[in-house]
């Protein structure tokens, strides 16, 4: 192949969606028959029916997207959003009930790993199964073999019965014979959620190298794999497209934002010595409960206890969780004198937080009270304060660290 | 090398033709497949089991028998078949079994991908060869049986033994037509395969699998007409050495078979998308 032509595949337009749309059927005995009309009519020939009829709704609805070689498109959106029904249609499993979609090349799907496999032929019998549904050739499985025995790590199991793998050893071994695909459309549906850390990095380190090669469709609900790889992004709600855009950052804001419900704090654990009854930040007034704060700025946190049986003052700390429930950071405010107590009331607190490098996102702080630092917890609740932090720059890192450049030598 | 361009929309012209290209080329394609998955069926079916390649006849020879018995103690009266009796009943059964096996392949074998079909795009061809692929192993068994059987009731060996393997080919394709015809309903409506199986049952009486056609009367037309009698008797005078009477029927029935095939094969295209859709939604 030429230079020249290189180049212009590269250009090449390999996935175009327009106007896609597909309905689907609440009741499944409607469904049923409906089914069967549609085989009549599919025999027939297709009339020009597009609008919806008695029990069905859309379950996907106008959808437009074109997609390059090199290219990576994120498809995000809550449960049912019909992520994966537009991946069936662009795998060719469902015909689309209005609209068009052109693929052009090989399509390689990992929606489900170790299809075909049989759970009571070994490890090495199921490679064949499996492959020859991927739509390999005996020849080409022969030589791949070795390759994705060592991919699996699987050498000292190959030859047991599949049924007593691990679920782990199963997706690898999945994983491993899907890897040899070598194709122009990678179409993967959250299916690298299983296994363990070091097989995730493997299997992220193969899509990255086909990546440049290849155009891809990713659907999944990890935001930071989606914001590592994609180039473009979908989000998609009750199967209408909510955003769509280069800004991958700004689509996933927008995914977290729709999560914004149910903000109320969750009582983790309480000795009944005491009760937050207040809990707020100094001059700011909350949005639906979220507390708007600029990047970098300087907050007081206040807390208000009743003390009902603390004969000492409590040692507070706090912790911040991301919107996807991982700690990203612990606050041991200084300064706390734990001294003896009389009255049995309230207590207020108020804390300095020194410049919030968060990155832009919501971020929940936990309250915790204890006898002293990390021993004896008296109480404990989470979300006991929201944030929002602003900044114009999206991120999937939880800290942007202020920075600037003081000097270059040239 | 120019990449090969796939377009999925509703808007479909149905042009037979290059359907029924698509689906050759893609059973072509996917010979690898196909053969792969009946290995595996097969493979994990004996691999799990004791008395394995007994399951193979052991239907088809317990009906058999109970005509056997029937027949010797005279508690039903049959016509004279013109050979040994046992001879009879076991070729029409076997026979009968690998009809209905084909029959119930296509829905078979594609309802067990199903969880496959669901996820993966692969020629769907490949399973409707799979089943043919199972069918051949299954039927090369009872063939073999069939065969040690005739001989062990002195009836000896016939030229016309060798063109045997030819008329079950023919029960073969005219079963697997009449599958494809069914599987489209019959994966959507389980109803389908329970009808199948309970017509089947009565289907049997009005074919000579385990007595001959009546001199006279009402169930000699019906058992004259039936196309799949042509083919149990054929099948059945191969072995035995008898001239084929019914041959011409037995080829007409075929070469009827072979537009319907192709034709059940283009619907069965056509409609997987249809019940994936179904199955998954």
């Amino acid at each position: 192949m030429s230079k020249k032509q290189d180049t212009l595949l590269d250009n090449e337009v390999l996935v175009k969606v327009e106007g896609l749309s597909k309905k689907f059927c609440k009741d499944l005995k409607t469904s049923l028959w409906y089914g069967v009309k549609d085989l009549v009519s599919g025999v027939r020939g297709s009339s020009e029916e597009r609008e919806l009829r008695p029990k069905e709704f859309w379950a996907i609805k106008d959808i437009n997207f074109e997609l390059k070689r090199g290219e990576c498109l994120g498809l995000i959106g809550h449960n049912g959003a019909g992520k994966s029904t537009l991946l069936k249609i662009l795998n060719g499993l469902i015909n689309p009930d209005a609209g068009k979609v052109t693929i052009k090349g090989r399509v390689g799907a990992l929606i489900e790993l170790g299809a075909g496999f049989n759970p009571i032929l070994s490890g090495r019998e199921n490679i064949y199964n499996n492959g020859a549904i991927l739509g390999f050739s005996r020849k080409e499985i022969d030589s791949k073999l070795e390759a994705i025995i060592d991919f699996a790590e699987l050498q000292e199991f190959i030859d047991m019965p599949v049924q007593h793998y691990s679920s782990g050893m199963k997706v690898r071994l999945g994983f491993a014979v899907a890897a040899q695909m070598e194709p122009d459309v990678l179409i993967i549906d959250e299916v690298l959620a299983v296994g363990d850390l070091g097989f995730i990095l493997k299997c992220f380190k193969t899509i990255d190298a086909i990546l440049p090669q290849t155009a891809v469709i990713f659907v999944s609900h990890n935001m930071p794999m989606v914001s590592r790889i994609c180039s473009q992004i979908i989000l998609m709600d009750k199967g209408k497209v909510k955003y769509q855009g280069e800004n991958v950052s700004k689509g996933i804001d927008q995914y977290y934002n729709s999560f914004l419900t149910g903000e109320e704090s969750s009582l983790v654990y309480t000795d009944n010595s005491i009760s937050l009854e207040e809990a707020f930040i100094e001059g700011v007034e909350p949005i639906n409960g979220i507390y708007q704060v600029s990047w970098g700025d300087t907050i007081q946190l206040n807390f208000k206890i009743k003390n009902l049986t603390l004969s000492k003052m409590p040692y507070i700390s706090l912790v911040i969780y991301d919107k996807e429930q991982r700690g990203v950071a612990e606050i041991f405010p200084t300064g706390q004198q734990l001294n003896d107590i009389e009255y049995k009331g309230f207590i207020d607190f108020s804390f300095k937080l020194n410049n919030i490098y968060l990155s832009k996102g919501i971020y929940h702080l936990t309250f915790n009270a204890s006898e002293s630092k990390s021993f004896n917890t008296y109480y404990k609740i989470h979300k006991a304060i929201s944030i929002k932090i602003d900044h114009e720059e999206q991120m999937w890192t939880p800290f942007l660290l202020d920075s600037e450049l003081i000097n270059f030598k040239n | 090398m120019p990449l090969e361009t796939r377009v999925y929309q509703k808007e479909r012209t149905i042009n037979i033709g290059a359907l029924l290209k698509a689906s050759i080329r893609d059973i072509y394609k996917s010979r690898f497949l196909a053969r792969q998955l009946a290995e595996r069926d097969i493979k994990a079916q004996y691999r799990q089991s004791y008395l394995g390649i007994i399951w193979a006849f052991i239907a088809p020879l317990a009906t058999a028998l109970v005509w056997i018995v029937l027949n010797k103690t005279g508690t039903v009266r049959l016509s004279d078949t013109g050979i040994p009796y046992p001879v009879y009943a076991f070729s029409g059964t076997l026979i009968w079994s690998i009809i209905v096996a084909a029959i119930n392949s296509p829905i078979q074998s594609t309802n067990a991908a199903k969880g496959i079909l669901t996820k993966i795009n692969f020629p769907k061809e490949a399973l409707i060869m799979s089943g043919i692929y199972k069918l051949l192993f299954d039927s090369a068994i009872k063939i073999i049986l069939l065969i040690l059987f005739v001989f062990a009731f002195g009836v000896g060996f016939h030229w016309s033994l060798l063109l045997f393997p030819l008329a079950i080919f023919g029960a073969i394709l005219f079963g697997t037509t009449m599958g494809l015809f069914i599987t489209p309903m019959g994966l959507l409506y389980q109803d389908i395969g329970k009808i199948i199986t309970f017509g089947m049952q009565f289907l049997m009486y009005v074919t000579p699998v385990v007595y001959a056609i009546p001199e006279s009367g009402i169930m000699k037309a019906i058992m004259t007409w039936n196309p799949i009698t042509p083919i149990v008797l054929t099948a059945r005078d191969l072995v035995v050495g008898f001239s084929p009477e019914h041959i011409n029927y037995f080829l007409m029935v075929l070469v009827v078979c072979i537009p319907f095939l192709f034709l059940g094969l283009i619907i069965y295209r056509i409609s997987i998308p249809i019940i994936v859709e179904r199955l998954s939604a």
